[in-house]
């Protein structure tokens, strides 16, 4: 997947370079911090979002989708997107990449915005933190600076409040991810945390003047919910499911662990013997010049010892990471429900 | 970017000579239509009995829309076609999503210079009694006094692509801003129903008039005197709205907008969503509360359903005894509690295990 995603990155690079409108918020110069303080989204955004996945991803298929729209200053506005079809077949990656630009082209025809700002993505029960998000949203922020991913939690929107969320990487992690380098010396000099390698960006919804007349209408004519999801009492399963998940990911961590505690175990009994072998070649020498023979050729000791290869620091932390989300998750989650219950509570007092 | 263009020749004084003359020479030139929207009117039981059927075009697949045309300038009682099950008016509904309307006025506001208004066409999926809009999309066109040309071309294009995402959904008709149905309407209507058996007509009224948005959905009947020329007139249905769950949230969440001074709402935080649901809850209660006062004070005439569903409503509260609900709250805030602090006790774990491993 993150193939697919390298190429439609270089291809937003080529359309929007040779559309005219290009220079509208790319050749931002990029400053310390980031170019993107605040996403602003259209309502119908949020409508088509929540439409795809409702009809194309049930299940623990995750949707993705293109977000066009444009940059205003520190702010990036989202006015429109599309979906990506599911990778279900998989002939050819050239199928995506056509598919894109022949939606852009015809969305161009019809005034759309059509410049490509990012992407967005569904989630289950909060597991966003892969390589491949990672890689996906890498290859979008190298090619237009401001690009964000969305991520959609449907579960929890049905749960009754939307769940839309903008994460970016941050600038350290961008360096780290240009360099290819992963390994743990690289990541000791970049001085990374998990807790810094997204960065959320708040979000607002802006509509227009016409489409809150439309809202006012269909306020008229549309039903009341019937199902007020939101005060539910009985969420034993969504919490059930999410600290399974969170299990799963800390004995992933602990696995993870286990490994780096041999390797630092392994490269100190190495050392050692290094250090042994010299000292033991060292005293031959010595003999030998009391004895007038010839000293003993140095060996290259990085031949007799091989260096052992450090464990890929990139993983743990992308598991750091998603343990860090889930725990968030869950905390407002507890949050939540303890209001309700006090709530509760509270009632069942005054009836009696 | 090929476009038919069509001459509404000397301005009719009805549209009815047009439509009734077009599709007579284009008989053999009209490619039967596409297999998808074929399978949808063999469904529909053909009740050729019916006279509020509309049909411009096949009912069967492989008719061509000549002999469809032909069977139908006789008497009205034959006509064939994707018959409504029933008799007008309250024929079909039309279930509109949410997110059509938001398409529509979005692609209205982004219209081209000089035009009046917007045409697109309408996806989704057929069912026996009713007919549901899933997607849309606009389709650039050209309108001036006596011409009117469609971009067909782009939009068989963009239905491929939606298909590709979508493969469930069949044209099933096109849209329209502006409030009143001009004579290019029946034009443009004719070509959609080369797409699809029966097309829908969905007009938004973007320009406000009466000072509301008025969504209406029509299709379009043959009218007229049998065994002449026959006319088209476009007949209403039903419009209903759908929802999914999550386009409910989804929709009550950007209504809020409109209560802001600029346009603009944050997403909130979780207590506040507890809070504001609450608040929505008592004002429920509160309107209930003022019915029943109401009536018995014999403001208001009491109605049985109302009545019935109140006591439901009252029914439901269940009893507990006080001490059971104790231990219940009590054991469900200490599962809470537990799962807070093994939450943050894996965060800190977490951050342990970064200092250490960056020693």
């Amino acid at each position: 997947m993150a193939s697919r995603k390298e190429g439609t990155g270089s291809t937003a690079t080529s359309s929007s370079s040779t559309t005219g409108a290009a220079g509208k918020g790319k050749g931002k110069g990029s400053s310390g911090d980031s170019a993107v303080k605040q996403v602003q989204i259209d309502g119908l955004v949020v409508l088509k979002i929540i439409k795809h996945y409702q009809e194309e991803g049930q299940g623990t298929e995750v949707v993705q989708g293109v977000l066009l729209g444009l940059v205003v200053e520190d702010r990036l506005e989202i006015t429109n997107c599309f979906p990506f079809p599911q990778h279900t077949e998989d002939d050819a990656d050239f199928d995506e990449v056509q598919y894109q630009m022949e939606m852009m082209r015809s969305l161009r025809h019809v005034n759309i915005d059509h410049l490509h700002v990012g992407w967005y993505q569904s989630t289950y029960y909060g597991s966003f933190v892969t390589r491949a998000l990672l890689d996906s949203q890498f290859s979008y922020q190298h090619a237009i600076e401001e690009s964000v991913v969305l991520i959609y939690d449907p579960i929890k929107t049905a749960q009754g409040s939307l769940s839309l969320k903008a994460y970016r990487l941050t600038p350290k992690l961008m360096e780290v991810c240009k360099e290819k380098d992963f390994s743990p010396e690289a990541l000791k000099k970049a001085n990374i945390t998990f807790e810094h390698m997204f960065e959320e960006v708040p979000i607002v919804i802006k509509n227009s003047h016409l489409i809150n007349v439309l809202m006012w209408e269909l306020e008229k004519k549309s039903a009341v919910a019937d199902k007020h999801e939101l005060l539910s009492l009985a969420s034993s399963n969504h919490l059930g499911k999410n600290l399974q998940l969170l299990m799963d990911r800390v004995d992933d961590m602990s696995q993870d662990i286990v490994k780096y505690n041999t390797y630092m175990r392994n490269t100190s009994k190495q050392q050692q013997q290094k250090h042994q072998y010299q000292q033991r070649r060292q005293q031959e020498n010595m003999q030998r010049q009391s004895r007038g023979e010839p000293p003993l050729p140095e060996e290259d000791l990085s031949k007799l010892f091989k260096p052992l290869q450090p464990p890929a620091r990139m993983d743990s932390l992308l598991i750091a990471g998603q343990i860090n989300t889930y725990c968030q998750n869950i905390k407002e989650f507890t949050a939540q429900n303890l209001g309700k219950l006090f709530m509760a509570q509270a009632l069942q007092e005054y009836n009696n | 970017m090929a476009t038919p263009a069509v001459t509404a020749s000397d301005p009719p004084a009805t549209p009815a000579p047009a439509p009734a003359a077009a599709p007579a020479s284009t008989p053999a030139s009209a490619p039967a239509p596409a297999p998808t929207p074929a399978p949808a009117p063999a469904a529909a039981p053909a009740s050729s009995s019916d006279p509020g059927a509309a049909a411009a075009t096949t009912a069967a697949p492989g008719q061509t829309p000549a002999s469809a045309q032909a069977s139908a300038q006789t008497p009205a009682p034959s006509l064939t076609g994707p018959a409504l099950p029933g008799p007008f008016p309250g024929g079909r509904v039309v279930r509109l999503h949410p997110v059509i309307l938001a398409s529509i006025v979005d692609s209205y506001e982004r219209r081209n210079e000089g035009a009046a208004r917007v045409i697109g066409t309408l996806l989704g999926t057929v069912d026996k009694h009713s007919v549901e809009v899933t997607n849309c999309f606009s389709v650039p066109h050209n309108e001036s006094e006596d011409e009117v040309a469609v971009d067909m071309e782009f939009a068989k294009n963009m239905y491929e692509l939606h298909k590709k995402v979508s493969p469930n959904e069949l044209i099933l008709g096109w849209y329209a801003t502006g409030h009143d149905i001009t004579e290019h309407s029946v034009l443009i209507h004719e070509y959609y129903s080369r797409e699809a058996p029966n097309p829908i007509h969905l007009t938004v009224d973007t320009s406000l008039q009466n000072g509301r948005m008025s969504i209406k959905a029509y299709v379009s009947t043959l009218m007229g005197v049998p065994g002449r020329t026959m006319g088209v007139m476009f007949t209403p249905l039903t419009v209903k709205y759908a929802y999914y769950d999550t386009e409910r949230i989804g929709v009550d969440l950007i209504m809020k907008t409109c209560f802001s001074p600029n346009r603009v709402i944050g997403l909130s935080s979780d207590l506040q969503q507890v809070g504001g649901a609450s608040a929505r809850i008592q004002d429920a209660l509160s309107t209930v509360l003022q019915y029943a006062e109401d009536v018995l004070s014999g403001k208001v005439s009491a109605d049985n359903t109302v009545g019935r569903f109140l006591m439901s409503l009252v029914n439901q509260v269940p009893k507990i005894a006080p001490d059971d609900f104790e231990t219940m709250l009590n054991s469900n805030i200490n599962d809470l509690l537990m799962v807070t602090y093994l939450a943050n006790l894996t965060q800190s774990q977490i951050a342990l295990n970064e200092k250490l491993v960056n020693l």
